[in-house]
Formats: C-alpha cells, sequence, structure tokens
C-alpha cells in the first residue's frame, strides 16, 4: 500500500518503478497467503522480473528526467475528489457489509501447479494457444514499432 | 485467516491509485505504470475469489491476464520508444497529434 501511494508522489520515474517493483513483491506475498504458489512464482519472474526492467530499461534509454508541473483542470478537483470519496466509502461500506468473516484453513486452499496444469492444459487449451498467438504478434509488432525508421524500408544495396 | 473483504479493499486501493495515477501524470512511463498498477489489483481480486470459492479456474485467469500484460508493456515499450524519437519529449500535453 505504502509502495503504491509512492508511486504517485515520486516524481522522477525510476522512483515510480523501484516502487512499483515493490508493490509487486508485496502481491507476491499475498498469493502466497491465499495458497497460490505457482502464481506467487510467476508474479515474481515475470512482473517483478520481465515486464519491469523493460520498465527500467526504457526509463534508462530514454534517459527520462523529472517531471514538469502542471497545472490540472479545477472543475476535475472540484467534482473528482468528493466523487471519489463517496464512492469509495460506499464500495468499502458495501464489501464490509456483505462479507463473512468465516474462515478457511491453510491446507485446504487450491493452488498447487499440478492441479493447474491439468485446468490450463485440459480446459482452457484454447484460450492458451490464442495467447500464444497473441504474444508472437506482440513481439513482431514490438519489433516494427521500435526499429529504426531507415531500417523499416528494409532495401539493402 | 484474512476475510476475502480486506483482499477486496486492498484490490480496490491499488486500482484506485492506478486510475488517480493514469489521470494526474504526465509522464507518459508513469501512465503505463499505472496501468500495470490496475491489472495487478484486478488480480488481487481474482486470487482472492479463487481461494474464496476454491475455484482454480480464477487463478488460470490471472495468468491469462499476466500474458496480455506483458504482450501490452512490449506493445506500449515499443510505442513510447517510436514517439519518442519523432517527438522528443515523454509529456503526453505536448503529444497531441497522431501524424508525424
Amino acid at each position: 500500500m505504502g509502495g503504491a501511494v509512492n508511486l504517485l508522489a515520486q516524481r522522477h520515474p525510476i522512483n515510480s518503478a523501484l516502487s512499483l517493483i515493490a508493490v509487486m513483491a508485496a502481491l507476491a506475498g499475498e498469493y502466497l497467503l491465499l495458497g497460490a504458489e505457482f502464481l506467487a512464482a510467476v508474479q515474481v519472474i515475470v512482473y517483478a522480473g520481465a515486464i519491469m526492467v523493460l520498465f527500467v530499461f526504457v526509463i534508462m534509454l530514454l534517459n527520462a528526467g523529472e517531471e514538469e508541473e502542471t497545472k490540472g483542470s479545477r472543475i476535475a478537483i472540484l467534482i473528482g475528489v468528493p466523487g471519489m470519496l463517496i464512492a469509495s466509502v460506499l464500495m468499502a461500506w458495501v464489501v464490509l457489509w456483505r462479507s463473512g468473516t468465516e474462515a478457511v484453513a491453510i491446507g485446504a486452499l487450491p493452488g498447487a501447479p499440478a492441479d493447474i496444469a491439468q485446468l490450463l492444459f485440459h480446459d482452457f487449451l484454447l484460450p492458451f494457444e490464442v495467447t500464444s498467438v497473441l504474444i508472437l504478434i506482440a513481439i513482431m509488432g514490438a519489433v516494427v514499432l521500435a526499429s529504426k525508421p531507415d531500417s523499416q524500408s528494409g532495401r539493402v544495396e | 485467516m484474512v476475510p476475502l473483504s480486506y483482499y477486496l479493499l486492498l484490490s480496490g486501493f491499488l486500482f484506485a491509485c492506478g486510475v488517480v495515477g493514469f489521470l494526474i501524470k504526465r509522464n507518459i512511463i508513469t501512465i503505463f505504470m499505472s496501468i500495470e498498477l490496475m491489472l495487478n489489483g484486478v488480480n488481487l481480486s481474482f486470487v482472492a475469489f479463487a481461494a474464496h470459492w476454491h475455484a482454480l479456474a480464477g487463478q488460470v485467469f490471472v495468468f491469462f491476464v499476466m500474458v496480455v500484460a506483458a504482450a501490452e508493456a512490449a506493445v506500449g515499450l515499443a510505442i513510447i520508444i517510436s514517439v519518442y524519437r519523432t517527438r522528443e519529449t515523454l509529456n503526453v500535453d505536448q503529444v497531441n497529434l497522431l501524424k508525424l
């Protein structure tokens, strides 16, 4: 939670990125508490590892400096802040009011990697293959977008 | 054992932080990180519900969300690099034309 607030408070992008890494590590701990060991491992590897390395790499590549101040619109502050307060209080009230506090035993939670694999490769096989195609398209798009404009013409002389 | 509602409140808080960051930040990389924060908040509620209902499908959904987030991060950062090459700025207020 502190990391999330820090992400908003920091003005330098690299500090925001580091606090986002802290948030993701804390979320991995929450997944462990919820019995999802596989997801905790994937969270650390994919999010805190791969995606954040990409972010830090781009920040350093583009030499991002301090963010300059812009004055926001006044109507957004006048309407947005009370609206957000009311909405959050309402949501918290509804969630806390409807919730039971029944406890679940630690060992009873699902989340073993073998069960997830059974579900992933039998019931969700088609979405799994579709996401692999999506990843392939994303990689090609990233390569095309990030390449220099000169190399896009593709002529070898 | 922590009840489900606390997880939902934390998830909502993370999502709200992402929305606020998306709206008030002016650096395009920080805006992108706010999007990742929103996705993480939703993931937390997915896992909390999966644990609550003893349904493993929620965790598989979180896996798919992570995959899509990885693809989106790759493409988005490539777009940021491309925009920076043509505009020489990271401020979204100065990126107001789609054409070069």
